[in-house]
């Protein structure tokens, strides 16, 4: 048995045709194959939520998805979130501008994160965001400040 | 924090899979949502040599709710549950306890057949399906079966499967009318695995508890079904005088009757103390929620 496979994956609007080893991780593959570090690992099993991209319009943990479950999908990491025109997301653009960051390295799973909630929820109570937020980890603790950015998109504060 | 390695097969059938996993024979593994097979590969808890990888089984990716039951596919996921309104509107129990799964992204993913068949002790479907008298469906080499949940579950992250059999869904039957159903759990943190949890059902006729369901998690074992503290209160009466000695004494036989075990995140008398003020909890909310008060 094969023990490498043939994937075909959308990222970023950008179609990739790999052969990768089947016990490879979306994340790694995200990082390492297509050079795309805005993806982070933190713990590797579920639990940081750094390493959170969209995989066919849903969040998922790229850690706990192989990339040859991948085959065929849609993907958008932080990578993709600025447009045609490379203008910030809002949400980045508020992340930005609330210093919703430290050091930085949750970000990219926070944004993916608070993206899909606004769209499932597009005018959440801070609890809502504090809910959709709670399997994201910030070791700066700099929760305040992202929670902020988050409710500052929804009330349309950046577009 | 990398998978050794493992031959892996993406089948588009059931039938497909069975013959994958008789192939594999014990080293073999069904992958669904991943999110509990994923973390325990990359730790290396377990090698398993052959994955058979379920997602691409379109036949298992169903939900469907009819007058006497609601039947879901293997590939259902946690969030499938809380974004129907038929769900939440039949089977309140089921999504108010998804609700308590873990994070967004996980429940996006993580299959409620998967959390079941996993079966760990602080898991909340494991409890939903047992608190409802859901059953397990079954595929294997000797064909289809159907298991009721007490029986499928059968301690600690174990269940009743045989060699070469896969779950591939679960029955949960409607709720009775006038039946009122609860969710409550206490972790430390939103969606961290709970230090305990408790599932309540009261179905009541003319102020009267005709049936009890009480299922307690986060014990150690699976889910447990505290019979006496159900049978406690089936055929009492539930007024506004009676019922807080009724929830009382349940609790109490729930207190007595569980086993918890001792870990870094709690002692063992915690745990059962929060057995019984959770059942409380569930108990008087189902009462409100069954209109016989």
């Amino acid at each position: 048995m094969a023990r490498e496979q043939r994937i075909k994956v959308t990222v970023n609007g950008r179609t990739y045709d790999k052969v990768v080893p089947v016990r490879l991780s979306l994340a790694d593959f995200i990082r390492e194959h297509l050079y795309l570090t805005g993806t982070h690992l933190g713990c590797e099993h579920g639990v940081c939520g750094a390493c959170t991209v969209s995989l066919n319009g849903r969040s998922a943990r790229s850690c706990l998805t192989l990339a040859v479950q991948a085959d065929g999908a849609e993907i958008v990491t932080i990578e993709g979130l600025r447009d045609r025109d490379g203008k910030r997301h809002p949400m980045q653009q508020a992340f930005h501008e609330k210093f919703a960051l430290q050091c930085g390295y949750c970000t990219p799973g926070m944004l993916i994160t608070a993206i899909e909630l606004l769209q499932e929820k597009p005018d959440p109570t801070e609890q809502d965001v504090r809910e959709a937020l709670s399997g994201n980890i910030c070791r700066c603790s700099g929760y305040q400040a992202i929670v902020e950015a988050v409710l500052a998109v929804a009330r349309k504060e950046f577009v | 924090m990398k998978p050794a390695w493992f031959d892996y097969h993406a089948p588009r059938s059931v039938d497909e899979a069975l013959h994958l996993l008789s192939n594999a024979g014990p080293d073999g593994r069904v992958l669904a949502g991943g999110q509990s097979l994923m973390p325990m590969l990359n730790c290396r808890i377990i090698s398993p040599s052959v994955l058979v990888d379920i997602n691409r089984i379109e036949e298992l990716a169903y939900l469907e709710t009819r007058p006497d039951s609601l039947i879901l596919g293997a590939l259902v996921r946690h969030a499938d549950l809380l974004r129907d309104p038929q769900v939440r509107a039949g089977w309140p129990l089921l999504a108010e306890a998804t609700a308590y799964v873990a994070h967004p992204a996980i429940r996006n993913r993580g299959t409620v057949c998967g959390s079941v068949s996993h079966n760990d002790p602080a898991a909340e479907q494991p409890s939903v399906l047992v608190t409802l008298d859901g059953t397990v469906l079954i595929a294997g080499p000797a064909g289809r079966r159907e298991l009721a949940a007490g029986d499928f579950l059968t301690g600690m992250m174990s269940n009743a499967l045989k060699p070469g059999e896969m779950v591939v869904g679960l029955r949960y039957p409607r709720p009775a009318v006038g039946t009122g159903a609860a969710f409550v759990e206490f972790a430390r943190r939103l969606g961290d695995f709970a230090l305990a949890g408790a599932a309540g059902t009261l179905t009541m006729r003319g102020g009267v508890c005709e049936k009890a369901r009480i299922t307690v998690v986060g014990m150690g074992g699976g889910p447990f079904r505290a019979r006496d503290a159900e049978a406690a209160l089936t055929g009492r009466s539930l007024d506004s005088t009676q019922c807080k000695n009724a929830f009382a004494e349940a609790a109490a036989k729930v207190v007595a009757a569980v086993d918890p075990a001792e870990d870094v995140h709690a002692s063992a008398s915690y745990r059962r103390h929060l057995a019984g003020v959770l059942t409380t909890r569930a108990l008087e909310t189902a009462l409100a929620r069954s209109g016989g008060v």
